[in-house]
């Protein structure tokens, strides 16, 4: 122990906490108002999601797998179906791809918008969070009309979606549209040209290029620092098919760059959203899924308002799966938590741990390791061929592309 | 003297004093929560969160010091009492005006956050303290240009009692421009005196869960709410003393006067509140020491150098 470590204070942030809108726990050891060892803690909101799928058919699991998350549930349903439909072999109507397109911007639209509400709070600027969360309630009300709930609007099934868009609800998204881009083009703004907010969010919890490689971070963290990680980009899937996104990314490596690339990433959004109800097919909207699926394992992603969803099914030919795997974002995010802490003040841990959009209870897995303790090590290079295997059946070959060296 | 001890207890002083707090931190509330965007609290809510904390059961840390602990919100309450007592409400004299009241008034105004210091240091609870160490690095940022902000009209006008101020100013009333810079100094360093937003940072709710009172409960947090809704409403009235020094000569219109230039200055306030993030204490000091200090310095010279010119 050296001499100084009496000055040394650890602060618990959680598991229960004001900045903390879920529990979790972050042991701060401080040097004076300094962070010098950050411990993150899962774990507090393990609620077995997994296991609850597998104990039931695929009808039922959908309904669970709307309740992984409160804020992305859309994400999560569109993740599932599309490794259900790859199983299947089903094909999904266009028209149902689009109107999963215009729920899933619509469900960014409303994520971002609460994104940056709580940062907002979280640096003590209650207004601009009254503001956002205002602009908020548009977005839910649409997604009421559309689904009958805000949050889990049950939008989507298995070969399609649930609920078809009626030409004077389209016309309501534009004008909702018109409305929100106007206002986000303020915060915009704002965020551009307030010197308190500058102050706060600049240069802080920073996760370079090479950091963003080495802890796996996905979704805005990754592109804040200049990586395109875009799963509707990098791997288009339903209506990004047709129509391709606009790559955003901002090279600030901090918290700042994370603000600006969402606010960027909601004029996007809106961008999307009109052309969606522009170019929107007419035809049904779903097909008739099976029952049971035949034996195999499928894997699928699709970009979340917080980054990359995966999600893994594993069927034995039962109307039951036999496995499910749910990465959501916030999982791949916190292995550089600890990293983003260090070296930065007390004040700025809130913000830091908001910058990540966390999404506690979506994560929490409880992990059994089989075996008799041998460890089992698959190396990148095995991964990568398994990964070349995998596009090569789906008819992409992409041995060519380089990948970097860390 | 039956008057004046009823001057001090009823009007202007005591009574008025908390009548008027509360309505301050009605406008106060109301005013943010509209430039929100929200509806903000019916005008009898303050009085119902005091009654109401004042009816809740009182919690004392048992590490803390008992006496200390429960002796602090009442020595703070006092001190900014004392404090206000000192500011001309009815006509241009207050009811306690003395030369040198400006510095004991400033004395006394540092007693609250003494105060709180001491009170999240009894605490012996980790956020209370590091809560404690803010407040206390925030008061040796803001305390000089606070300081020398407060003394500049003084010594434009020669005299050490806010009452004399006043009445210089209102036989000059356009030297008061000449402590424009001054009022924008004093403005902010009441901001941060007052620990509101943008330097609330003692009290950070989302990172030290309100800092230095963390432990505080009942009666005892009712009181150190009265310290802070009075520390507005008697900054509020030094201040308007001191850089809105404009009077009628009939006491009920200077009332009236008192009136509207105090809530000017709570509007200004609630107005900063509003429109800006929280900053770190580091930024804190650095803004303070950088930018507030050599103005607040620069303005004390001016004034000084300006009243050997002008021959007063």
């Amino acid at each position: 122990m050296s001499p100084h470590d009496k000055n040394k204070v650890v602060v618990p942030i959680g598991p229960q906490h004001p900045s903390l809108k879920e529990p979790g726990s972050f042991k701060i050891t401080l040097d004076g108002e300094k962070v010098e060892r950050a411990v993150v803690e899962v774990g507090y909101n393990h609620r077995g999601i997994e296991k609850a799928c597998e104990s039931r058919n695929y009808m039922q699991a959908l309904y669970i797998i709307e309740r992984v998350c409160g804020i992305c549930s859309h994400a999560h349903t569109s993740c599932f179906c599309q490794a259900f439909e790859e199983l299947a072999g089903l094909e999904v109507p266009r028209r149902a791809h689009y109107i999963r397109g215009i729920v899933g911007e619509l469900e960014r639209l409303h994520s971002h918008l609460l994104w940056l509400g709580v940062a907002a709070h979280e640096i003590g600027f209650d207004t601009l969070f009254m503001y956002t969360w205002r602009d908020r309630e548009l977005v839910l009300d649409l997604l009421a009309r559309i689904g009958g709930n805000r949050v889990n609007y049950g939008v989507n099934t298995y070969g399609g979606v649930r609920r078809d868009l009626e030409p004077e609800l389209m016309q309501d998204i534009l004008l909702v549209c018109d409305h929100l881009e106007e206002k986000l083009k303020y915060y915009a703004d704002l965020a551009m040209t307030e010197t308190t907010l500058i102050a706060r969010l600049k240069g802080i919890g920073v996760l370079t290029a090479e950091d963003v490689q080495k802890y796996s971070a996905v979704g805005p963290v990754a592109r804040a620092a200049g990586i395109m990680a875009d799963t509707r980009i990098i791997e288009p899937y339903g209506v990004y098919k047709e129509i391709a996104v606009t790559p955003i990314t901002d090279d600030h490596c901090d918290v700042y760059g994370r603000t600006l690339v969402r606010v960027k990433e909601m004029l996007e959004a809106i961008r999307l959203i009109r052309l969606f109800v522009s170019e929107i097919p007419a035809g049904p909207i779903s097909v008739r899924a099976p029952r049971k699926l035949p034996a195999g394992e499928s894997l699928s992603r699709v970009e979340a308002p917080r980054g990359e969803n995966v999600h893994y099914i594993r069927s034995t030919g039962a109307d039951m799966p036999d496995r499910v795997r749910v990465r959501a974002p916030t999982e791949a995010n916190w292995h550089g938590m600890s990293h983003m802490l260090e070296g930065f003040q007390l004040a700025d841990v809130p913000i830091i741990i908001a910058a990540i959009d966390p999404c506690y209870s979506c994560t929490d897995r409880a992990i059994h390791l089989v075996g008799d303790g041998v460890n089992q090590l698959t190396d990148w290079e095995q991964i990568r061929l398994m990964g070349i295997e995998q596009y090569k059946a789906r008819g992409i070959d992409p041995s060519a592309i380089k990948i970097r060296e860390f | 003297m039956l008057l004046s001890i009823l001057k001090v207890l009823l009007f202007p002083g005591l009574l008025f004093l908390s009548t008027y707090s509360f309505l301050l931190e009605y406008v106060d509330r109301k005013v943010y929560a509209r430039m929100q965007n929200r509806k903000g609290p019916p005008w009898y809510q303050p009085l119902a969160d005091m009654l109401k904390l004042i009816g809740k059961k009182v919690i004392v840390p048992r590490n803390a010091q008992k006496f200390v602990f429960a002796a602090l919100p009442t020595v703070s309450l006092a001190s900014v009492c004392a404090a206000f007592l000192c500011a001309p409400v009815w006509g241009m004299t207050a009811v306690t005006a003395y030369p040198g009241d400006l510095v004991a008034v400033l004395y006394l105004l540092t007693i609250p956050t003494l105060c709180h210091f001491l009170a999240g240091y009894n605490s012996h609870e980790v956020y209370s303290t590091i809560g404690a160490f803010r407040t206390l690095t925030q008061m040796f940022a803001y305390e000089v240009p606070l300081f020398m902000a407060f003394l500049s009209p003084a010594i434009l006008a020669g005299t050490w009692s806010i009452s004399g101020i006043a009445a210089f100013y209102h036989a000059h009333p356009l030297y008061t421009l000449i402590n424009l810079p001054a009022f924008f100094v004093s403005m902010l360093t009441a901001q941060s005196k007052l620990e509101r937003t943008p330097f609330d940072a003692p009290e950070a709710e989302t990172e030290i869960v309100g800092g230095a009172l963390v432990e505080y409960s009942g009666r005892y947090l009712a009181f150190f709410r009265a310290t802070a809704i009075t520390e507005l409403a008697a900054v509020a009235s030094v201040l308007a003393a001191l850089f809105l020094p404009f009077f009628s000569g009939i006491a009920w219109v200077d009332f009236a006067l008192y009136l509207g230039k105090t809530l000017i200055i709570v509007l200004m306030m609630v107005l900063l509140r509003a429109t800006m993030a929280r900053i770190r204490i580091d930024q804190t000091l650095k803004f303070f020491w950088s930018v507030l200090t050599p103005l607040a310095m620069a303005q004390m010279i001016i004034n000084l150098l300006l009243r050997g010119l002008l021959g007063l």
